[in-house]
């Protein structure tokens, strides 16, 4: 008999591990895949280490700043700051038609890019600032329309959806907008705070969250998928895997998203909730120079060709009018990366590559492939010419590998910030629970174990 | 254990908790919140690590008794001499 199970190893499910484990439960993480690390995961192909997600880690502060997620989740975690081995961004941009607004990790630099195109909203921008939801008042008004409120500070069109851009593709599961506590997060966690990388990319991270835990006592089994929760008189009392054992619990934990949850506990149970429809392909090209090689220096790059930004489902596999550009490369190290890589996301239908029969899919990959490369290039020099390698993932991966419905990486619209659900036992950490991201989902994980595992 | 062990065993958990901070210059008069901006997170840790280690119980009400280093140890003196 377990005190707590933890459904999944990903990030939200591994902090939440190691605080239990910490404070000696007896805690076992199922996993169903068979690596840990869920949408942040790695792969290794044709020889080469590639991450799943990372392009890189928000809500980064420099050594010794006290306050802030990052900060947080060191102590509850205790890590020492340089234990993950954090590099900042070299500098990163917006791209829009005729404009660009550059920014970094101090925020005086957009500032005076906005004070420079916008001279105009400079007042209102400082105002948006200080209307922004803290991180420990998260959820206590919800359904608040992020574009609504900017509304009030930000008078042009164009502001509003450059500052949008970054935001939506790192964090909203909402289409054309965004919940105000979601835009607040991803608002300081990215224009406040900023961008960073483990040089070893995101398995660094990972082995030392594995490690810890299962020094602490820890158990951690993948390839062992949770089929359903066990449960009488409105309380989980187990879990049964896929291949039909038994684990009982006193306490379930889950970072698997609200809806593919609740439908572990009754098929039926999650209808009235809508999944998210939000989905991403990503390209990955391998390169024989280093990217500021041919004068592409940006740590990454968020494009839109068109006079709106567009955020939501698109009609076709891809929507190419816009995307985000990363190059793991352009961080300040102190020594280059062994492989050098172009990363591209672009808003993808779920649907419709799902549909593909097999032939077909990896057909349309390859197509595909050739016109986000092709996207990408009005934005920043072309680097068709260096790739050697390349890789592509589409929402069929991700729900594959990841569960998550729809492929929906930033799970569903309306989240869950109690982390409560209708069963007493059993709660919710990660994705759906409010913060997405690496860092959002470890918090989310500490905060959810802390508020209900162990107290008592 | 002495007021002086006590001391020791609340500064051990404090540098597990926050390991990048050198300790060696906590004021004991100052109140933790201020000198290493300890939220509540923080000190429900504190708490947890006390119960962890020393098997000592603190109710929610009187963790206001954990300010500064000084008034930790005179609260947690009767509670821990005994060890
Ligand atoms: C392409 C891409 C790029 C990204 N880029 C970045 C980035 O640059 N920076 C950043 O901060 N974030 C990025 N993210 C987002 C970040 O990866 C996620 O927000 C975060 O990892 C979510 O963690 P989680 O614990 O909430 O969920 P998950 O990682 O999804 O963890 C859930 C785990 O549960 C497992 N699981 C599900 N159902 C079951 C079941 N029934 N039984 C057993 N196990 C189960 C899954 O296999 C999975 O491992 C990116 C994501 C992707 C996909």
């Amino acid at each position: 008999m377990y005190d707590t199970i933890i459904i999944g190893a990903g990030m939200s499910g591994l902090a939440a591990g190691v605080r239990l484990a910490h404070y000696d439960q007896k805690v076992c993480i199922l996993e169903r895949h068979s690596v840990v690390g869920g949408l942040n995961s790695y792969y290794r192909q044709r020889g080469r280490n590639h991450d799943v997600g990372l392009h890189a880690v928000t809500n980064f502060q420099p050594k010794g700043v006290r306050k802030g997620p990052l900060a947080r989740l060191l102590k509850q975690l205790r890590l020492a700051w340089d234990e993950l081995g954090l590099v900042p961004q070299s500098g990163s941009s917006i791209r829009f038609p005729d404009l660009t607004l550059r920014f970094n990790n101090d925020f005086a630099l957009l500032e005076s890019e906005i004070r420079k195109r916008f001279p105009k909203e400079t007042d209102g921008v400082q105002k948006l600032i200080g209307a922004l939801v803290d991180y420990d008042d998260l959820g206590k008004t919800v359904n608040v329309s992020a574009r609504s409120v900017v509304k009030e500070y930000i008078k042009s069109p164009l502001l509003t959806d450059m500052l949008f851009c970054p935001l939506m593709y790192y964090g909203s599961a909402i289409e054309d907008d965004m919940d105000f506590n979601q835009f607040s997060i991803m608002f300081r966690s990215i224009f406040l705070e900023g961008f960073a990388r483990p040089m070893g990319g995101v398995r660094d991270l990972l082995r030392k969250l594995v490690n810890r835990f299962k020094e602490d006592g820890g158990e951690l089994r993948t390839k062992a998928g949770v089929k359903r929760l066990l449960q009488r008189d409105n309380q989980v009392y187990g879990v049964e895997l896929d291949n039909g054992e038994i684990i009982e619990s006193r306490r379930v934990l889950s970072s698997a998203g609200w809806r593919e949850t609740l439908g572990l506990c009754n098929p039926d149970a999650s209808k009235q909730d809508k999944p998210g429809q939000l989905a991403f392909v990503e390209t990955i090209s391998v390169l024989d120079k280093q990217p500021k090689q041919f004068g592409h220096n940006d740590t990454i790059v968020f494009f839109n060709d068109s006079p709106k930004f567009a955020y939501h489902k698109p009609d076709d596999l891809v929507d190419l009018r816009s995307g985000v550009i990363c190059s793991p490369n352009n961080f300040s190290y102190s020594q280059p990366l062994q492989d050098n890589v172009i990363r591209i996301t672009a808003l993808a239908n779920f649907e419709k590559w799902h549909g593909l029969p097999q032939k077909e899919y990896a057909l349309e990959k390859l197509r595909w492939y050739d016109r986000i490369a092709q996207s990408a290039a009005r934005f920043v020099p072309d680097f068709r010419g260096s790739v050697i390698d390349t890789d592509m993932f589409t929402p069929t991966t991700i729900t594959r590998f990841t569960g998550h419905e729809n492929g929906a990486i930033y799970g569903a619209p309306v989240k869950q910030y109690s982390g409560q659900t209708p069963i007493k036992n059993l709660y919710v950490c990660g994705t759906d629970q409010g913060m997405v991201g690496i860092i959002g989902s470890l918090v989310s994980g500490i905060t959810i174990a802390n508020q209900y595992c162990l107290q008592n | 254990m002495t007021p002086a062990e006590i001391r020791e065993a609340v500064l051990n958990i404090l540098e597990d908790i926050t390991p990048d901070e050198d300790l060696t210059q906590l004021k004991d008069d100052v109140p933790f919140r201020e000198q290493l901006e300890l939220d509540s997170m923080d000190f429900l840790d504190i708490v947890m690590e006390l119960r962890k280690r020393y098997r000592i119980q603190i109710p929610e009400d009187e963790y206001k008794n954990l300010v500064t280093m000084d008034s930790t140890v005179k609260y947690l003196t009767p509670k821990m001499e005994n060890l």
